[in-house]
């Protein structure tokens, strides 16, 4: 489903971002990316929704080798991954039915299918009741659940999350984390990438750990190493 | 394009507009006060260009003959002239009808002192020959002087040549003057796009991680520039509507001796060119002002 060979990412100056990774990530997997501040993760979360390109190597999702993607296939293929950020970059100016029905008027979904779709995902979500409500009105975990059914509400297969609990409390990342686990469960991929400790170690999951942009280890039931 | 994607987009493009008042209403304003001058401009050149063509249709070549050339040799000199092609009407003027417009024209209860079979004008008869195009005029005149029994050919170019020119002159200026505007109007137009993709920059880059097409990101910035450009155009078709007559109505009155020389088109006449164009320039301005924006500022 996701596969880097050899894959190196510089920037103009200083250290590669990324050097010579690779791995492979199949179909379903539900797989934690750890690691500090530099060591790489952000990186590979932008080139695999083709922000970037690599400066070596070959990124493979969906079976479809992203550097060979034409400008106009970019939409087409991003519409295969759902994703999720630690700020949850909602639409201040539009309540939680809009943020997600957004989405689907992207795709150009019919309207009476879109009138179905988002309280159905706003309901696996737990956020039928508040459909109305502003972004300001909910709190950061409600946010990021808005975040996440915008994400799923057009059925990817893989789902990919920048530091999806960065901005919440315990009690809120735990409930997030359920609601990708339950997403996992139904055959979606699930890539996070994260600082949090607690949840990966208690999660139980495959941890890959990178340190100043090369993979250190990979784990199928990890846990996160500190690398410091 | 789906119906519900198409209104989806026209939303998007109308409260663009709104969430950059000030601006939209700049560019609506400089939209329109392009269109009035050229309204203003096109109404002038127009109104000339009616009263070059009326000067010209009375600018007419006299043909006068030899003395002693037949009725028939006339007639057949008159088929001649109105066999060409520069030739739009031909009219036959007797000595005598000559000497009795001569009279009407200024001689009025003074002609009396005439006797009634004296005719001063007798061997005067000619023909007043018209034209299509008063630039044809020299080779016409050619023409004629070349054939037999031809006395005099007389001309009366410098009004219509003057007119022509001047209607020319106009024309040039006008053209100038609506470039600038054209040119100005863009630029407006193009400062407001890009303030409306600044503000919106976040939910750009939202749509792009969602999949969305270039065409999707950037219609409703397409869009708002059009719907500009429309009710750019729309106010002064309105205000050129009302001033037109009112305007036309003031020449005439204050000019009332060249009431011959100052003919008008009707505001109809006018409109049913003027509304069309403006509407495509209005519209059109708006579509490359913001198009061309949009392609600069968003990369998807």
């Amino acid at each position: 489903m996701i596969t880097l060979e050899n894959v190196s990412k510089s920037y103009s100056m200083g250290a590669p971002a990324l050097n010579d990774v690779s791995l492979h990530i199949e179909a379903g997997e539900f797989v934690f990316i750890v690691g500090d501040s530099g060591s790489g993760k952000s990186t590979f979360i932008k080139l695999l929704l083709r922000e970037l390109l690599p400066t070596s190597g070959t990124i493979t999702v969906n079976g479809q080798d992203v550097a060979k993607l034409t400008r106009k296939a970019i939409p087409k293929f991003r519409r295969n991954l759902g994703v999720v950020f630690q700020d949850f970059r909602l639409l201040k100016d539009r309540n939680v039915y809009e943020n997600v029905a957004f989405a689907q008027r992207i795709v150009q979904t019919p309207s009476k299918q879109i009138k179905k779709n988002v309280p159905s995902i706003l309901s696996t979500v737990g956020l039928a009741g508040k459909y109305k409500a502003r972004p300001k009105q909910l709190s950061g975990g409600e946010q990021q659940r808005v975040a996440l059914a915008r994400a799923l509400v057009n059925n990817p297969p893989i789902l990919l999350a920048d530091e999806p609990t960065g901005n919440l409390d315990p009690k809120n990342s735990w409930e997030i984390m359920k609601l990708f686990e339950e997403i996992n469960a139904k055959g979606t991929t699930v890539v996070v990438v994260t600082h949090n400790r607690e949840i990966v170690n208690a999660m139980k999951k495959r941890v890959i750990t990178m340190n100043k942009g090369v993979i250190v280890s990979d784990e199928k039931e990890g846990t996160y190493i500190d690398e410091n | 394009m789906r119906i519900s994607t198409f209104f989806y987009t026209l939303k998007q493009g109308i409260i663009n507009i709104f969430r950059n008042k000030w601006y939209s209403l700049a560019s609506i304003a400089t939209i329109g006060a392009c269109l009035v001058m050229f309204g203003i401009f096109y109404s002038i050149v127009m109104n000339f260009q009616y009263m070059v063509k009326g000067a010209q249709e009375n600018v007419a070549v006299t043909v006068f003959f030899e003395e002693g050339t037949s009725e028939e040799r006339i007639q057949e000199i008159g088929s001649l002239i109105q066999a060409r092609a520069e030739v739009s009407n031909i009219r036959y003027i007797s000595d005598q009808e000559a000497w009795d417009s001569f009279k009407d024209d200024y001689l009025g209860e003074y002609a009396d002192g005439f006797p009634e079979d004296d005719n001063p004008l007798e061997g005067m008869s000619n023909y007043e020959v018209y034209l299509n195009d008063v630039s044809m005029q020299k080779n016409l005149v050619t023409y004629i002087e070349s054939i037999e029994d031809v006395r005099e050919v007389r001309k009366s170019e410098l009004t219509a040549n003057a007119l022509t020119d001047v209607n020319g002159l106009i024309s040039l200026v006008s053209i100038g003057i609506i470039v600038i505007l054209l040119a100005v109007s863009i630029f407006l137009i193009s400062n407001t796009v890009t303030i409306g993709i600044s503000v919106r920059k976040e939910e750009i880059s939202i749509m792009k991680y969602i999949g969305a097409t270039d065409f999707f990101v950037r219609s409703p910035f397409v869009i708002e520039g059009i719907l500009i450009g429309l009710v750019g155009s729309f106010l002064p078709l309105v205000l050129l509507y009302f001033i037109y007559n009112n305007v036309i109505d003031f020449l005439r009155d204050k000019f009332s001796v060249l009431s011959n020389m100052l003919q008008f088109l009707t505001v109809q006449e006018i409109f049913a060119t003027l509304i069309p164009v403006s509407i495509i320039i209005g519209v059109g301005i708006g579509f490359l002002g913001s198009f061309v924006t949009v392609r600069k500022h968003i990369r998807v």
